[in-house]
């Protein structure tokens, strides 16, 4: 695995800078640290959303690699044809023997939990020798903040307002990660923007097994959870430490927590530091912050239990 | 007039060197399947629907048999069996799908996206009709929505121009004058299962005519790494939209010339359209399609009767031959427009608005009748062809909506 230090060296991986990711967005350190740990070349395809609109408007682009947008919902479909093409033409001769390449497919969480998740589901269940980076922000932020299904629950967007009569989303977010495991994935896993080191880990793993990979990266949209561009990175590590985005990964079938909780701070921690919670600090809100609070308690420990670790 | 006669196809040139030909009896699906197994693509992303399902199972045999080299990804929707070829594309492969109707319409809005990133896909398209209601049958609504996409569009009227057509249709989108999509279709069951004497050319002359596929460029040489795909606002998306048009155009000429040298090659030459005693004619039809054959039937038949009775075989919609089409029209005083869709713009059918247009720029203004007829695959007979050819020779020029536009064979 390439540490900081040698990835500060690298100039050609991942994303140029000048791209107009807005000031304290995850992705960019996102794809370097996982482009940093790919000993191949890259291509790079990626759903419509906040990342390619923010890194191509031509003429120009941010792309140190290949790269090709299509549509929203077919980032892994797309990067199945392209991986696919690079197998016939290896195969037939026509690409240098030695060339080798990695083939990344990006998309948000809406490009991924919602409407790409059918062509994501085809890539997996198909085999294809890819990596799919889903960069989870918890919400559409490209068409200015409407809820996903990967929305917590209580949490306001534009399409779950927190009302004078239905506070925020009403639904827990799916566990995308544990469905894209259950199509016996050589590797799918959870990481987050705060934590560099367990991230480029997994993305080095990823990028060393041979078969479709999915990580699920979580990253605070300062825009849409109405938090302090400075305070990113220790929003994204509050939400591993509240359980409500728990480290860990599945490979080759063995679930592993990739980062142990010893103290499990209250949700309302992690409420404290954005105003799309605000309204679940209120008293009214107290029982539904209880019931939320239980949710991840089960399902913490539930995971636990999964990854062999007790409860 | 010779000009007009050069964009027609010309009838089985005698003397020419042919290849040695197998006749077969073969359905439209088993015709299209062959052509695929011997353009013999890098890739293909398919998902069955019918009634093209058939060219998709055979083809999987062809790959599972080894007698292709393709790979083949046997995607969970034709959403995404675009928008696999369209990174197959990319990168540099000479890719091939096929679909039909709902499967189609899942594919328009990548449609759109091949033709805009100049992706020379070939895609084997099964005429059929949109829901709803649902129905497997034969109309051209599928395909007729597709018209816009930027794709080249051609018409066969039987399984052997299914197969001769798209033959024609990767090198024709392969062009570097064209560099767009391009899909051949047949007609539902009528074609798709319905057996013909097809004559199958030899694997090495068609892959000769082929050739090898050389892109333009592919995200596979990272060399000059390229954006492929970029966010195009108010100050370049015009242009780059306008290159598909520049691609269309350039279509033209290049669908003649490969009509021609296809006809040198393998006997029988193509051109835009096809006429049948169009010289004299005082009334034609112009249909698309398997209706074609059963109107040289009801033509043959009214001309025993002493009508002056022609047709026009309309073979490639997009790019549309708006001045070789009015020239070979210029003299026919009544044509009946056959549509096998409506385009429920409450005025007249796509087929009918295209051909309409084009007279009116050309300064013509026969009498016309518009047709709209066989939705959902029912049935047209060459008997209710001769009646809709008399009907409009006789008819006075249609003054309101209900004499230009005729729903043929519906019950009100």
């Amino acid at each position: 695995m390439q540490n900081l230090k040698q990835m500060s060296n690298q100039d050609k991986v991942g994303l140029a800078g000048g791209h107009r990711a807005c000031a304290g967005c995850g992705f960019p350190q996102i794809i370097k640290m996982i482009y940093g740990q790919s000993q191949a070349p890259v291509v790079t395809t990626c759903a419509t959303g906040c990342m390619e609109i923010a890194t191509t408007i031509y003429p120009f682009t941010a792309w140190r690699g290949n790269f090709i947008h299509s549509a929203f919902e077919n980032s892994a479909a797309t990067i199945s044809g392209i991986e696919t093409a690079y197998k016939a033409l290896k195969k037939q001769g026509r690409l240098p023997a030695e060339q080798e390449m990695n083939f990344v497919a990006i998309g948000g969480d809406g490009g991924t939990y919602d409407i790409g998740l059918q062509a994501l589901s085809g890539a997996m269940e198909r085999q294809h020798n890819i990596l799919y980076i889903c960069y989870n922000n918890e919400a559409y932020m490209n068409t200015g903040v409407q809820r996903s299904s990967a929305t917590p629950q209580g949490g306001h967007t534009t399409t779950s307002p927190a009302g004078k009569v239905v506070p925020g989303k009403i639904q827990f977010p799916k566990d995308l990660t544990a469905i894209i495991a259950a199509h016996d994935v050589v590797y799918a896993g959870q990481a987050s923007v705060g934590f560099h080191i367990d991230l480029m880990r997994k993305a080095d793993q990823a990028f060393g097994m041979v078969g479709p990979k999915f990580m699920n990266v979580y990253t605070p949209c300062r825009l849409g959870w109405g938090s302090d561009p400075a305070q990113t990175l220790e929003i994204a590590r509050l939400a591993v430490e509240t359980c409500l985005w728990p480290l860990y990964e599945v490979a080759e079938g063995r679930w592993k927590l990739t980062r142990k909780i010893k103290e499990k701070k209250p949700v309302t921690e992690f409420y404290k530091t954005q105003n799309r919670f605000r309204h679940l600090l209120k008293p009214e809100n107290e029982e539904l912050v209880k019931q939320i609070q239980e949710e991840v308690d089960r399902r913490w420990h539930d995971l636990l239990q999964r990854c062999g670790e007790g409860a | 007039m010779e000009k007009a006669i050069e964009t027609m196809s010309s009838p089985r040139s005698a003397g020419k060197a042919e290849p040695r030909k197998a006749t077969l009896a073969r359905t439209g699906n088993e015709a299209m399947a062959e052509a695929m197994r011997q353009i013999n693509p890098d890739v293909c992303a398919a998902y069955p629907i019918t009634p093209a399902t058939e060219i998709v199972q055979i083809f999987a045999n062809f790959v599972n048999d080894g007698l292709v080299k393709t790979e083949f990804i046997t995607v969970e929707s034709e959403h995404s069996a675009m928008s696999a070829c369209i990174g197959s594309a990319s990168s540099g492969a000479r890719t091939m799908t096929a679909t039909s109707s709902q499967g189609l319409a899942l594919m328009y809005e990548m449609l759109y996206i091949a033709a805009g990133y100049r992706l020379p896909i070939v895609m084997a398209e099964v005429n059929r009709a949109l829901s709803s209601p649902i129905n497997i049958h034969c109309d051209h609504s599928d395909t007729m929505g597709g018209r816009d996409s930027g794709w080249i569009q051609i018409f066969s009227e039987n399984a052997q121009e299914a197969y001769d057509n798209l033959i024609q249709a990767v090198r024709i989108a392969e062009h570097p004058d064209v560099l767009l999509p391009a899909w051949a279709s047949t007609d539902g069951f009528i074609i798709s299962h319905g057996m013909e004497n097809f004559e199958l050319y030899p694997d090495d002359a068609v892959r000769q005519f082929i050739g090898e596929y050389k892109p333009a460029f592919t995200l596979l040489d990272n060399r000059k790494p390229f954006t492929l795909g970029a966010a195009d606002l108010q100050d370049f998306y015009f242009e780059h939209r306008r290159s598909a048009y520049e691609g269309m155009r350039a279509a033209k000429k290049v669908i003649l010339e490969i009509g021609r040298e296809f006809g040198d090659k393998f006997g029988t030459a193509y051109g835009f359209f096809e006429g049948v005693h169009l010289d004299d004619a005082e009334v034609v039809m112009v249909a698309l399609g398997s209706t074609a054959g059963t109107g040289r039937v009801a033509v043959e038949n009214l001309r025993q009767r002493g009508i002056k009775a022609g047709l026009l075989k309309l073979r490639v919609f997009r790019p549309f031959p708006a001045e070789e089409l009015v020239q070979a029209l210029a003299h026919v005083p009544a044509i009946a427009i056959m549509d096998r869709s409506d385009s429920f713009n409450a005025q007249a059918g796509p087929l009918a608005t295209e051909i309409k247009a084009a007279l009116y720029d050309a300064g013509q203004y026969p009498k016309i009748i518009n047709y709209i007829y066989g939705l959902g695959g029912r049935d047209i007979h060459f008997r209710e062809l001769e009646q809709i050819l008399e009907q409009t020779l006789k008819a006075g020029k249609p003054n309101d909506l209900n004499s230009r536009v005729v729903y043929w064979g519906v019950r009100e």
